[in-house]
């Protein structure tokens, strides 16, 4: 049988304890020993993006990823994208999403986010066929992804251009 | 949708994992990168009794120029060959069969060697690994053995590797001086699996091609060598009709499976044009290339 293990992950800067069965996956971790629940889990074969985390600065599936093999790694969720913001702010990229209606029924988005924000770091002209390549991986299935597409051009032009905070501009 | 019980290792080195392998290979998986094995594993199509993970285990990871010849560490992530500048500079033919692999995210955590020793036919890798003539180095407690990308293949997701065997590294020899290459794919949508392809490096002297590589995507249960276009190039001049006869001299013997994507019929014709127009863009690369195959951007047609 397999023996349980004691694991210790970094998610969003604060440290989940638990004994966890080797056979569990990261993705489930996060919601159900972590609690984090923005992390969404749609496939759960790597193929609609729904469960997207940052491993290390990276965009993985973490319905391909065993939580034993998180230990020692920093994980990052879509929570994590407001950490440091004022209450009811939003990221950029989020509130670009909110503002251009890059999402319908939401299933899809932290996954969006979690694989577009290192977009937000790219400091190249990046083409709309740029844009839609790195989108690629993740299933949307209310937008037709233009206003996914419109809400990464309009973050990365505000923060490209030091544009004021949302929370300063209302 | 939930992977079965199976138990877990994780050894840090090379020489632990071979102790493991050489005990539980027969009813244990190597896990490495995952993208190809855990979705096995959440459908239970798989079921190893043990996993062994290699991701700890950092000498297996990197790229370096060892003579002329690349080496690729096989838990090296496909993202990380994907932005190598020395494999862009000099293996371009591995960087463009990248582009065509999954999604970031997917070669983010996919490891080169991991997409070599699961052998799916519709993979890149394997296929321009193949078609650049590369080797698979592979360990075991018994030994290292050096396995070239011909001998390797044997059928779907079936290798010449032994159970108690770890691939080490890839070993991918310099193109020809001068040479043309070309990753060519077709896929309902980018990221798809590919319903064909092909990796072509060609070398030629003014006009005459001197050396032909072509590898066919999807085509057969491996990654084939389509020796018939390989005899039609070498030889002879470079043009757009050499191109078409050699990619109708590439699919004379495949008989590829057709499936709700695609008739075998319809793949073969497929993979027919994906070789005519990697012939043609990769006769367009070739370093002063006279022939005006770049004009015309490798044909579109």
């Amino acid at each position: 049988m397999s023996e349980r293990r004691r694991v210790e992950i970094d998610i969003n800067g604060e440290t989940y304890g638990a004994e966890v069965e080797p056979r569990l996956l990261l993705s489930d971790f996060i919601r159900h020993e972590a609690g984090l629940t923005g992390t969404h889990v749609g496939c759960e074969h790597g193929v609609c993006g729904a469960c997207t985390v940052q491993v290390d600065g990276d965009p993985v599936r973490s319905c391909l990823m065993f939580a034993v093999q998180a230990q020692g790694r920093e994980v990052r969720t879509v929570e994590g994208m407001t950490d440091g913001l004022s209450e009811g702010e939003l990221h950029p990229l989020q509130q670009a999403f909110h503002e251009k209606h890059g999402l319908q029924c939401g299933f899809c988005t932290p996954g969006f986010l979690m694989s577009l924000e290192p977009l937000m770091l790219d400091e190249r002209d990046l083409t709309d066929q740029e844009i839609r390549e790195a989108l690629a991986g993740n299933l949307c299935r209310c937008t037709g992804y233009q206003n996914i597409v419109e809400s990464v051009k309009l973050a990365r032009e505000r923060l490209r251009s030091g544009a004021e905070s949302p929370a300063e501009r209302e | 949708m939930k992977p079965p019980v199976f138990d877990y290792h994780d050894p840090a080195t090379v020489e632990e994992a071979l102790d493991l392998l050489a005990v539980h290979g027969d009813d244990g998986k190597v896990l490495a990168g995952g993208q190809s094995l855990v979705p096995l594993l959440n459908f239970r199509l798989a079921h190893p009794e043990h996993l062994i993970d290699v991701n700890n285990i950092g000498e297996l990871s990197g790229i370096k120029r060892d003579g002329g010849r690349l080496r690729i560490g096989a838990l090296t992530r496909q993202s990380m060959l994907e932005r190598s500048a020395l494999v862009a500079d000099n293996w371009p033919l591995l960087t463009e069969a990248l582009s065509f692999v999954a999604h970031a995210q997917i070669r983010n955590r996919g490891t080169v060697g991991g997409s070599v020793a699961h052998a799916d036919p519709a993979a890149e890798l394997p296929v321009a690994f193949l078609a650049s003539d590369a080797d698979f180095i592979v360990k075991s407690k018994r030994g290292e053995r050096r396995i070239s990308a011909v001998d390797f293949f044997v059928t779907h997701l079936t290798t010449t590797m032994e159970p108690d065997e770890l691939m080490v590294a890839i070993d991918v020899p310099a193109p020809p001086e001068g040479a043309g290459y070309a990753f060519t794919e077709f896929a309902r949508r980018h990221g798809d699996f590919a319903l064909g392809g092909a990796a072509v490096l060609l070398a030629a002297e003014g006009r005459t091609c001197t050396s032909a590589a072509v590898g066919l995507l999807a085509a057969a249960p491996t990654p084939l060598r389509a020796a018939g276009a390989e005899e039609a190039l070498v030889g002879s001049e470079l043009s757009q009709d050499g191109a078409e006869a050699a990619a109708k001299r590439a699919v004379e013997q495949i008989d590829p499976t057709g499936d709700i994507h695609g008739s075998s019929e319809y793949r073969k014709g497929l993979i027919e044009v994906m070789v005519r127009r990697a012939i043609e863009k990769a006769a367009g690369r070739l370093d002063g290339d006279g022939l005006g195959f770049s004009r015309n951007g490798g044909g579109g047609r």
